[in-house]
């Protein structure tokens, strides 16, 4: 547990340090003030698509800082002292998924009620939008972080750990984006699709680390 | 060396074993395929218009075997891609490798010969209906399964990655599929496989799945074509000292 917790605050520390953390946010708010220079300032608009166009932002964020999840370990000989260890990697890479969550989902999460006023969010969508990204953080985390896994030993891996990570995401952002939506329609937070992204979190934090470590094996022998 | 009667699976793991049997199986796959497909399409064009969608129904000969084709391919890799993390078996990620440029087609020919079959029928190119995007999803988990073993260098590194990628994929698909069904819907519901009564009138339904059948081959035909000249490749390569 010692060895999980330390991994999880070293991560944490390295996303400050290394300034991911302010990087996707810029790139958040970079992407969203290029969407009303491409489908027009019209605020009546925007506030229909904000939910899916904050979800889908939020995607594009998240995989840019993907590629680097386990370079830079397998580059700086991290991994080899991970798999050195006596605990068992899919604990470390656990604690590495919870460590990108908390580094960049809860920052994003966060900025998510100024961003959208960029977009002309409605508030009433605010509050389901910013459960549903939480909700569904971890599954996200877990979801690229095996194709980041997939891709570590392709010297420049990002656009292939798009292309493998977007079909995984296609479900997350299907229950994510339209539980916000709904809430437009008045109809509150859609709990039955804030349970599916639980439930989808809860399944791929459990099964990710393993399709992760196993991986990441196979890079080593 | 004595081969024990279990060990079936390893006796293939030798390429020259398994270049007898493909070469055995080679000439009476392909005419096969040949024939069945030849008789699917007689007996497609034989069948009488759709009264509803006239002549255009007869797409769906091509169209629907194609998109099973499409799923069976990938089922095909992620089955293999099991075998072959488990039984450490050598031909396990050959033939994955080798299907998958093969679904891949299957897939893109079932969304094009879809997207010509819905020009008439619904007016549109493309909608975003639930099974269209689940197959365009399919389609780039395909892509991307490709492009996993064409980046990574090392053969035996490509091969795992690839293999993790093809159960992690496998077990998407379904969920992608089930969120899709319930994001928005316009096709029609499978309509073969309630063999009891199916819904179509057996004039379709027989070329159908006769052309099920010849896609089947063809799939398999070109499984082992591609499986044979990849061996080959390998053998080329080894004797040019990796310089090929």
């Amino acid at each position: 547990m010692r060895a999980a917790y330390s991994v999880l605050c070293v991560d944490i520390l390295l996303a400050w340090r290394l300034g991911s953390i302010s990087l996707v946010l810029a790139f958040l708010f970079i992407a969203l003030t290029l969407v009303p220079f491409g489908v027009g300032p019209e605020l009546a608009l925007l506030k229909r698509l904000a939910p899916g166009l904050l979800w889908v932002v939020i995607i594009l964020a998240l995989l840019l800082s993907l590629d680097r999840l386990f370079q830079s370990d397998a580059e700086d000989g991290g991994f080899d002292q991970l798999m050195l260890s006596s605990q068992p990697l899919e604990l470390l890479v656990l604690a590495k998924l919870v460590a990108h969550f908390i580094a960049i989902i809860l920052p994003l999460s966060l900025v998510l009620p100024i961003a959208g006023f960029l977009v002309n969010i409605d508030i009433a969508a605010l509050f389901p939008l910013v459960v549903s990204v939480l909700v569904a953080g971890p599954a996200l985390c877990a979801l690229g972080a095996i194709g980041s896994a997939l891709a570590v030993s392709v010297r420049r891996a990002g656009l292939l750990t798009a292309l493998i990570v977007m079909p995984l995401y296609v479900p997350v952002l299907v229950f994510g984006a339209n539980s916000a939506q709904m809430a437009l329609l008045g109809g509150g937070i859609a709990l039955d699709a804030i349970l599916v992204l639980a439930a989808m979190s809860l399944a791929a934090m459990l099964l990710a680390p393993l399709a992760i470590s196993a991986a990441l094996r196979g890079l080593a022998s | 060396m004595r081969i024990q009667k279990t060990d079936w699976l390893h006796y293939y793991a030798n390429p020259h074993r398994f270049m007898g049997l493909a070469q055995a199986l080679f000439y009476p796959l392909w005419v096969c395929a040949i024939l069945t497909l030849s008789a699917g399409l007689y007996l497609g064009f034989q069948a009488p218009p759709d009264y509803q969608q006239g002549e255009t129904v007869r797409i769906m000969f091509v169209h629907v075997p194609a998109a099973w084709m499409a799923l069976f391919g990938y089922s095909f890799i992620a089955f293999v891609s099991i075998l072959a993390l488990i039984f450490r078996h050598p031909l396990g990620h050959l033939a994955a490798r080798a299907a998958a440029p093969i679904g891949a087609c299957f897939t893109l020919i079932a969304l094009v010969t879809g997207a010509l079959w819905g020009q008439p029928m619904w007016g549109t190119w493309w909608v975003w209906d639930a099974r269209l995007t689940s197959v365009l999803v399919l389609f780039f988990v395909y892509i991307g399964y490709i492009s996993l073993w064409r980046a990574i260098e090392s053969p035996e590194k490509a091969s795992r990655a690839a293999a993790i990628l093809a159960i992690v994929g496998f077990i998407n698909v379904p969920i992608v599929k089930f969120s899709v069904d319930w994001w928005n819907t316009l096709h029609q519901p499978a309509s073969v496989s309630r063999f009891a009564r199916p819904a179509i009138h057996p004039d379709i339904l027989y070329p159908l799945l006769v052309m099920g059948v010849a896609f089947m081959l063809l799939f398999f035909a070109l499984l082992i074509t591609r499986m044979q000249s990849e061996i080959l490749n390998q053998r080329a390569r080894r004797r040019l000292g990796g310089d090929l």
